[in-house]
């Protein structure tokens, strides 16, 4: 799936059809996805993959857009505006002033208006989607309360995607906290300025997948596993957990987490605030002085650099008042500064420290088929939200 | 929710006076606590040891926001936990500006999306989670009370 990858700007083509599977008869609920340096050629440990978008009812105003991020730390659509060709329907207040979102994410914040596209892969379709566009001309003056919140990611280089993929345990992107007050996600940007509006849970940007027609309770990621680095890898996204016979749980263990994902790690004998997040690149877990594993020095100081590799073994618990799961778990880590002075963009064993939680990011994937159930909706498992692996 | 305050200290309501003069946070003094509760329209209660006291507000956007405070009046570290991050402006006050430029720094060398962990001599910055869940803390290496270990701000 090298074509996923295209230079600069990396717009896919129109489209008339919502299909971009290949192939005799694909599974219908199945969406491949390649790790890889994405549209930028820059990033390393991303899942990519196409999205389709076509403006609500049509079946010819449409674009499949190449390099999305696949996310399972957070929940909606988020399209590039420089990615997105089509123009789609604005989401605007009873006063007809469009509606923006500021959302938040760790290492910083995406700006845009929320638009609505009926949004398809493989063979599964939701309709009349809120989605985010990031960085919209038309919105360029960000307001206050958002950029205090982080530095924005508005562009590719930023970004390293032409758009992200939120399939995470959580519907919508705030949830019922924004439907009293914007929070300072949601904004009413009449021309005077943004101000911050609440947020019915309908319009809010949100999970694509679980409105889905079928196929809607969660996803897997599946890859293979990687032995040291890859230049790339491909593997999938599969729609439903227990709905078709190409999703079942099998023998996965099923870990309960809060409603965004979250769940506990053992390490020694302390636990830990942990998730799996395939849109984090690397496996970030404690500290030095915990874990005993010297950083990278100067600039790569955020990642570890052990002199050779470790095999890092910790236990993964449900979250307090779920299932009460509780089983191992092991993963490598690299030299840091080895794994990245390659050309390779699919790297086992890439890590590094944050202090008091761990983020099982997206090497934590590789040779693993990861299930994200979605907050309350059934499954053969019981309901969500949970992890599985 | 997720970050337990484990210092078993004394916790009062302080009194809050209606208004106060805008002051940096991290590296201000206590009226910048007081402008940072002010500002982020949260309730402040004050917990306190032998070097040091915290200031703790809870935000209306779910973000749970301490200051910690030296016995000289200064605060040296501010840490936060909840569903989006706090005003950052306001919390980093004149450091503000020297983490923007980390962070870009680092966007540069990461190739990908993870926690930010920017440690220099004069300032740490580090910020983690994922949408609906964020956690971050910042301090002055350099200006936390002998004794006192770097963990503890949290």
């Amino acid at each position: 799936m090298a074509s996923v990858v295209t230079n600069g700007c990396g717009a896919g083509s129109n489209s008339s059809t919502g299909s971009t599977q290949n192939g005799n008869n694909p599974p219908s609920n199945v969406q491949t996805i390649t790790v890889n340096g994405g549209p930028d050629s820059n990033f390393v440990d991303g899942a990519f993959t196409n999205v389709t978008v076509c403006v609500p009812g049509s079946t010819t105003s449409c674009q499949t857009i190449s390099g999305i991020l696949v996310d399972t730390g957070s929940s909606g659509l988020r399209i590039l505006s420089s990615a997105l060709t089509i123009s789609l329907p604005q989401q605007a207040n009873s006063s007809g002033s469009p509606i923006a979102e500021c959302a938040v994410f760790a290492d910083g914040i995406t700006w845009g208006p929320v638009e609505t596209a009926d949004v398809k892969m493989a063979s599964e379709a939701a309709s009349s989607m809120p989605i985010q566009v990031i960085g919209s001309p038309n919105f360029s003056n960000i307001p206050a309360n958002c950029t205090a919140q982080g530095v924005p990611m508005d562009d590719l280089a930023n970004l390293g995607a032409n758009g992200l993929l939120g399939v995470g345990q959580a519907i919508q992107d705030c949830g019922s906290a924004c439907t009293t007050s914007g929070q300072g996600m949601y904004f009413a940007c009449p021309s005077s300025g943004c101000t911050d509006t609440p947020e019915s849970l309908a319009l809010q940007v949100q999970n694509p997948v679980a409105a889905f027609a079928t196929d809607n309770n969660g996803v897997i990621i599946e890859l293979p596993a990687v032995s040291g680095g890859e230049a790339s890898v491909s593997g999938s996204l599969i729609f439903g957990i227990g709905t078709e016979s190409n999703n079942g749980l099998g023998g996965a263990t099923v870990f309960g987490t809060d409603p965004f994902g979250d769940f506990s790690t053992t390490y020694k004998t302390t636990a830990y605030l942990s998730f799996l997040d395939s849109g984090s690149n690397g496996i970030y877990f404690l500290d030095s002085t915990t874990t005993g594993i010297p950083l990278c020095a100067g600039n790569l100081n955020f990642l570890y650099c052990p002199a050779s590799a470790q095999n890092i073994s910790v236990e993964n618990n449900a979250e307090a008042g779920t299932n009460g799961a509780s089983a191992p778990a092991s993963f490598p880590v690299g030299n840091g500064l080895t794994l990245v002075s390659t050309s390779d963009d699919a790297i086992n064993g890439l890590a590094g420290p944050f202090p008091g939680l761990i983020d099982f990011g997206l090497p934590f994937f590789f040779g693993r088929n990861v299930f994200t159930a979605f907050d309350g909706k059934s499954t053969p498992a019981g309901t969500g939200p949970y992890t599985a692996y | 929710m997720k970050i337990r305050m484990r210092l078993a200290m004394a916790i009062a309501v302080a009194a809050l006076a209606p208004c106060f003069p805008a002051g940096a946070s991290l590296g201000g003094d206590m009226t910048s606590v007081r402008d940072d509760q002010k500002k982020m329209q949260g309730t402040l209660r004050t917990a306190s040891n032998d070097s040091y006291d915290i200031h703790e507000i809870q935000t209306q956007s779910g973000v749970v926001v301490r200051e910690y405070v030296s016995r000289s009046g200064s605060v040296f570290g501010v840490a936060w936990q909840g569903r989006s991050q706090p005003d950052l402006h306001q919390v980093l006050g004149a450091y503000y500006d020297q983490y923007v430029q980390a962070v870009q720094a680092q966007r540069a060398q990461r190739h990908g999306h993870g926690p930010l962990l920017i440690e220099k001599p004069g300032l740490v910055v580090q910020m983690a989670g994922h949408m609906g869940s964020l956690t971050g803390r910042a301090y002055i290496p350099l200006s936390l009370p002998v004794g006192m270990h770097r963990e503890d701000i949290r």
